[in-house]
């Protein structure tokens, strides 16, 4: 099973090919969209390389849960309601949403995700094959 | 007219890999307009023909059904310059492929020699969001006819490619109303 640290450096690799960024611009504080540029094509190209890398299968979805940000049950007037915010902590464990709660609107949404994020689903997903 | 930028497909495996040829003529305005008196194919069409190679690949593993478009191109090289009279061999790869999209790796080669290599995302555009076709299937037809790709083209259980159902429907509606 991969460390933490071999996790950070695969997935570094990964959004260095993907985002045409530098090495040390790929801080786990850093976030995808805000810090690191990444635009809504993007993330197909980051989900091919991290399942190659970690032999692992991203489902769509999963990452980044379209259907509770579209759902009209979990979204009034642009923003998730509390049941939504219940179903993205389940769907997202691996994701710190202290901050997105605060104002939840859901075009903020992919802007919160940050590398560590990122490194947090990867090692959920390699713990779940070992 | 649309312009098309390989001539042909030598080698289709559904879902795995194709190698198609693209001939580089002085007749071609692109070849002989683009640097005048040193006849140059356009590494910019070279990509295009590279990305027309692969596309086709990934849609027919989804019976061309999906609107695929090319997405973004993370990584491109260029090693050599396609001069007129030279037989460029387009190589294309299928890395990854699933519902919202495909990446592949593809190679440009002048005989033994690497031209260019590049690796392209593609996405499936919704089919739900908008109806709009990309090309209008009886033409499209005509188009996978004209590239081989029945011709060449293999399941990887060895059996060919055949056309999908709803190209075949649109190329009969063409013909019966043509007759009428």
């Amino acid at each position: 099973m991969p460390t933490q640290d071999e996790i950070f450096h695969k997935v570094q690799s990964a959004l260095v090919d993907a985002l045409g960024v530098d090495e040390d611009e790929v801080k786990p504080e850093a976030t995808l969209v805000g810090d690191l540029g990444a635009e809504s094509i993007d993330f197909l190209d980051i989900v091919f390389r991290l399942e190659k890398s970690f032999d692992i299968k991203i489902p769509r979805g999963e990452l980044f849960p379209e259907d509770i940000l579209t759902n009209a049950d979990y979204v009034v007037d642009g923003k998730i309601n509390d049941a939504g915010l219940e179903q993205l902590k389940k769907r997202m464990p691996f994701a710190d949403l202290t901050g997105f709660e605060k104002n939840p609107a859901v075009q903020d949404f992919a802007t919160m995700l940050t590398v560590q994020d990122m490194c947090n689903y990867v090692a959920s997903k390699v713990d779940g094959k070992a | 007219m649309r312009w098309f930028w390989f001539d042909r497909f030598t080698e289709f495996e559904s879902g795995s890999h194709a190698t198609s040829v693209k001939n580089v003529s002085l007749a071609e305005e692109q070849v002989h307009d683009h640097f005048p008196g040193a006849g140059t194919m356009p590494n910019s069409l070279i990509l295009e023909g590279l990305a027309q190679t692969s596309g086709m690949l990934v849609a027919e593993y989804y019976d061309f059904q999906e609107r695929v478009i090319l997405a973004k191109v993370p990584r491109l090289r260029f090693h050599l310059r396609a001069v007129p009279g030279d037989t460029l061999i387009y190589r294309a790869k299928i890395d990854s492929i699933e519902e919202s999209g495909a990446r592949v790796s593809v190679t440009s080669h002048r005989g033994e020699e690497l031209q260019a290599e590049a690796e392209i995302i593609f996405a499936h555009l919704d089919r739900h969001a908008e109806q709009r076709q990309l090309f209008e299937p009886n033409d499209f037809a005509k188009l996978l006819r004209t590239f081989g790709v029945f011709e060449v083209g293999r399941k990887p259980d060895g059996s060919r490619i055949r056309m999908p159902a709803h190209l075949a429907e649109a190329e009969a509606r063409y013909r019966s109303q043509a007759q009428a």
